[in-house]
């Protein structure tokens, strides 16, 4: 008890270092809070808009189609699959799609663009395009004879909501696929590979015109959150008939590129932040050490009133908890703070929401706020600067009370 | 006479007294190094990979300076074709442009016995490429096109393997002509091309630019004109020279055609001035507390200086002059361990392991660091100069003291 005490008035024996000292240490940890939860809050929000403009937290296909989207690759009579899998695992973010190419064409442009077969009244659940239509309205119904676009390419097209679009291409059978619809709404989804090139037809519409049968090319799954995926994946896989030739694929397969970007992200970052904390250290470590060679006389006489070179270390070293506690506290609460009150305000630089709305994310970054952000950048510097105090109080053990008190 | 011998005196003094603590001394000398080499290298990766896809954008069919019909940027389309004016081809053929060719860019549909998908079509002078775009170096199988009238077409891998056609196999192109009736014409694919980002292997066909202008109908019309210079930050001059040969086109220089590329520099700079200023921050925490620690174990020393007749603004300067043997120190140090960290990573950090995560955001799988001299020059001014402004303050403290009371303390 007393050695916790003895510990703590020596901190306060050189207010003006211990302050220095702690501020260092809570200038990391708050640097470190804020990072850390804006970098996960960042790739929350990277994963969320990529799976949720489009792709879905998984997909049903053929085994191969995801590598080689060819037409005849399909899901046969997908849509009473669908039905089964919702009934089967209570969701309902299950929307069956069917993909085929064409040539686009208004009275004076044309474009190849791929076109989409979707249920209209499914695919808001796994896709936000239904809800960023700009101009018009969404699909009406499976068989309804009509069609949405991206703004980039209705502009291209010089089509406007109510003009005829012409699409011509092959069906799955490899026969001319051909049909005249008129557009009844123009989406802007902020992604300009959608924007530019995607067309939207009402599934049975385009198993009709591209002579697909029941055939479609993929079941789109989005259940709640990103914790249930593999247990959505696993139940959903159990629901396909073996030998059926049809896979799973999770986020994780369909953009192999996001998994990827995010570790590279983070282990470019986190070797800033050990460079970071190892200079913050060093820089505390010399408070440390002297601290302790400046009361070489101190200890010595205390060596020699009986205390135990272990005690004294004991003292030694909690003194450095309790500055790195008073630090990282400090810096936790300022840190804490910063990404709690970004949280609900965001978080954005100039110029950053032109460079995001490049990849199709919104411009806002909002940290993420969790246990694992908070504690993680306190954690390192913790064991980081512990380390850095075992030095000296280690080196006490090698004084002799008699020559330590003769110590100037 | 007195100021011959008073700055050799502090820096005598100052250089004792650093190495009164080696152990300190060599501590805040690493940190500090530590520190510095970050700055540099960091800065260096940075600034190489930033550099590399400013590279590669330019090469990926943009070039220094493009000219076009006033709409193309727009909407490029074949209406907005033109012939080039003759002044323009004299003041192209003049000093200042390296590389230079003309090239028919619309829209079109490419289609194989099974599969069809939309595409780019892009008529290129293949020889005039060089130097000016990726595509002669990119084909990796069958060859590149011999001319301007080459019958030939030149695929990307991925889309060969979309459209499941492949070398010396027939691909039908689809686009509109000058009457705005659907033009189609067989190719045979006489090469296949590899590029990074994998994404322009699916968006480019390639074929003779004569061939395009006969397939669309065009004459002798284009739709663009591409420009390489010597320098790309320096275009003030091709360009004045260009807009006055062409005053009815559109000449713009790769700013204004890639504002990403110039928005994505100028955050680079951003970035790496807040790192500098987070990493100083920290060196300075240690900076200011070991020199004020050293300051407050010399009070004694002081006082007894000042009584002996030294001047306070000396004792400043003795402290002043400690801290700035240390910053060049550990500045020299810090420098030395930078380059040679760069030198060891000339032949590129290999990030192939993530590559398609890198593709996503356009940076190459391999950056090769490059060392910029204003890059080094700004963190090295700012450890210096703040460094110092950090120490003045242990200085004061030190100069402050009253020589009697100074003297009486333990």
């Amino acid at each position: 008890m007393i050695t916790l005490r003895l510990a703590w008035r020596n901190l306060w024996r050189h207010r003006r270092r211990t302050w220095l000292t702690a501020s260092a240490i809570a200038f990391a940890t708050t640097l470190l809070v804020f990072m850390i939860t804006l970098q996960l809050g960042a790739y929350d929000m990277m994963i969320d808009t990529c799976l949720r403009v489009f792709t879905g937290q998984m997909q049903v296909q053929r085994a191969g189609y995801h590598a080689r989207p060819q037409m005849r690759a399909t899901v046969p009579d997908a849509q009473a699959l669908a039905a089964r899998l919702r009934a089967a695992s209570g969701l309902d973010g299950i929307a069956v799609r069917a993909q085929g190419f064409a040539l686009a064409s208004s009275a004076s442009r044309s474009y190849g663009v791929p076109v989409i077969g979707v249920e209209p009244a499914f695919e808001s659940r796994v896709s936000t395009l239904p809800r960023l239509i700009r101009q018009g309205r969404y699909l009406s119904g499976d068989q309804a004879q009509e069609a949405v676009l991206g703004a980039a390419l209705a502009r291209n097209l010089k089509l406007q909501v109510g003009d005829e679009l012409t699409l011509l291409g092959s069906g799955k059978d490899g026969s001319i696929a051909a049909t005249i619809v008129p557009v009844v709404g123009i989406f802007e989804s902020g992604n300009p590979e959608l924007d530019r090139h995607l067309v939207q037809l009402p599934l049975r519409t385009f198993q009709e015109v591209f002579s697909m049968g029941d055939d479609a090319h993929a079941i789109v799954v989005s259940g709640a959150g990103h914790e249930t995926i593999p247990q959505t994946k696993a139940m959903v896989s159990a629901q396909l008939a073996p030998g059926s030739g049809l896979v799973v694929l999770d986020w994780e397969q369909l953009i192999p590129g996001l998994r990827q970007l995010i570790q590279a992200d983070m282990v470019q970052n986190w070797i800033t932040y050990i460079a970071l904390i190892v200079i913050v250290t060093l820089s505390i470590m010399n408070t440390f050490l002297m601290s302790v060679l400046e009361r070489t006389r101190e200890f010595g006489i205390m060596l020699a009133l009986g205390s135990s070179p272990r005690r004294i270390g004991a003292i030694v070293l909690l003194e450095s908890v309790y500055l790195t506690l008073l630090g990282l506290g400090i810096g936790m609460l300022l840190g804490g703070g910063i990404a709690v009150y970004l949280h609900y305000t965001g978080f954005s630089f100039p110029g950053m929401e032109e460079i995001y709305a490049q990849f199709g994310l919104p411009g806002v970054i909002h940290p993420k706020l969790s246990f694992a952000g908070f504690t993680l950048g306190p954690a390192v510097i913790f064991v980081f600067t512990v380390l850095a105090a075992l030095y000296p109080a280690l080196r006490i053990r090698k004084l002799h009370p008699v020559e330590a008190m003769h110590a100037v | 006479m007195r100021s011959e011998w008073r700055a050799p005196l502090l820096l005598t003094l100052g250089w004792r007294n650093l190495w009164r603590h080696t152990r300190r001394t060599l501590m805040i000398l690493f940190a500090f190094a530590l520190g510095v080499w970050s700055m540099i290298v960091i800065a260096a990766i940075t600034r190489g990979s930033m550099e590399q896809q400013l590279d590669k954008s330019i090469l990926h069919l943009t070039g220094h300076v493009q000219v076009h019909m006033a709409a193309y940027r727009d909407d490029p389309v074949i209406e907005h074709r033109f012939v080039p004016p003759p002044a323009l081809e004299v003041a192209l053929a003049g000093e200042g442009v390296t590389a230079r060719a003309r090239r028919v860019r619309v829209p079109g549909v490419i289609a194989s016995e099974r599969e069809s998908a939309g595409v780019t079509l892009v008529g290129i002078e293949p020889e005039r490429e060089r130097g000016l775009s990726f595509i002669p170096d990119a084909v990796t199988e069958g060859r590149y096109l011999d001319s301007a009238e080459d019958p030939g077409l030149l695929l990307g891998r991925k889309l060969a393997e979309r459209l499941e056609t492949g070398l010396g196999r027939r691909v039908v192109l689809m686009s509109q002509d000058v009457d705005n009736r659907v033009a189609d014409r067989g190719f045979r694919v006489v090469g296949i091309f590899d590029t990074q980002p994998r994404q322009m292997e699916e968006a480019y066909v390639f074929i003779g630019r004569a061939t395009a202008q006969q397939m669309l109908k065009l004459g002798n019309h284009i739709t663009e004109v591409a420009v390489m210079t010597a320098d790309r930050d320096r275009l003030d001059v091709p360009l004045a020279r260009l807009r006055a040969a062409a005053p009815a086109l559109d000449v713009q220089p790769w700013t204004v055609l890639e504002p990403l590329l110039v928005l994505t520099r100028k955050i680079t700079d951003v970035i790496l001035i807040i790192w500098y200023a987070i990493v100083f921050a920290a060196m300075s925490f240690g900076l200011i507390n070991t020199q004020l620690m050293a300051v407050f174990e010399r009070t004694r020393e002081f006082g007894l200086f000042q009584s002996l007749g030294m001047r306070p603004a000396h004792i400043l300067g003795q402290v002043l002059v400690e801290s700035l043997i240390l910053l060049v120190l550990a500045l020299a140090a810090g420098n030395l361990l930078a380059a040679a960290t760069v030198y060891a990573l000339r032949d590129g950090i290999d990030l192939s392991a993530v590559a398609e995560g890198m593709e996503l955001v356009g940076v190459a799988p391999v950056i090769y660091p490059a060392w910029s001299t204003g890059d080094m020059a700004a963190a090295n001014l700012l450890v210096f100069v703040l460094g110092l402004a950090a120490s003045l303050y242990p200085a004061w403290r030190a100069a402050r003291h009253v020589p009697v009371e100074a003297i009486t303390r333990v």
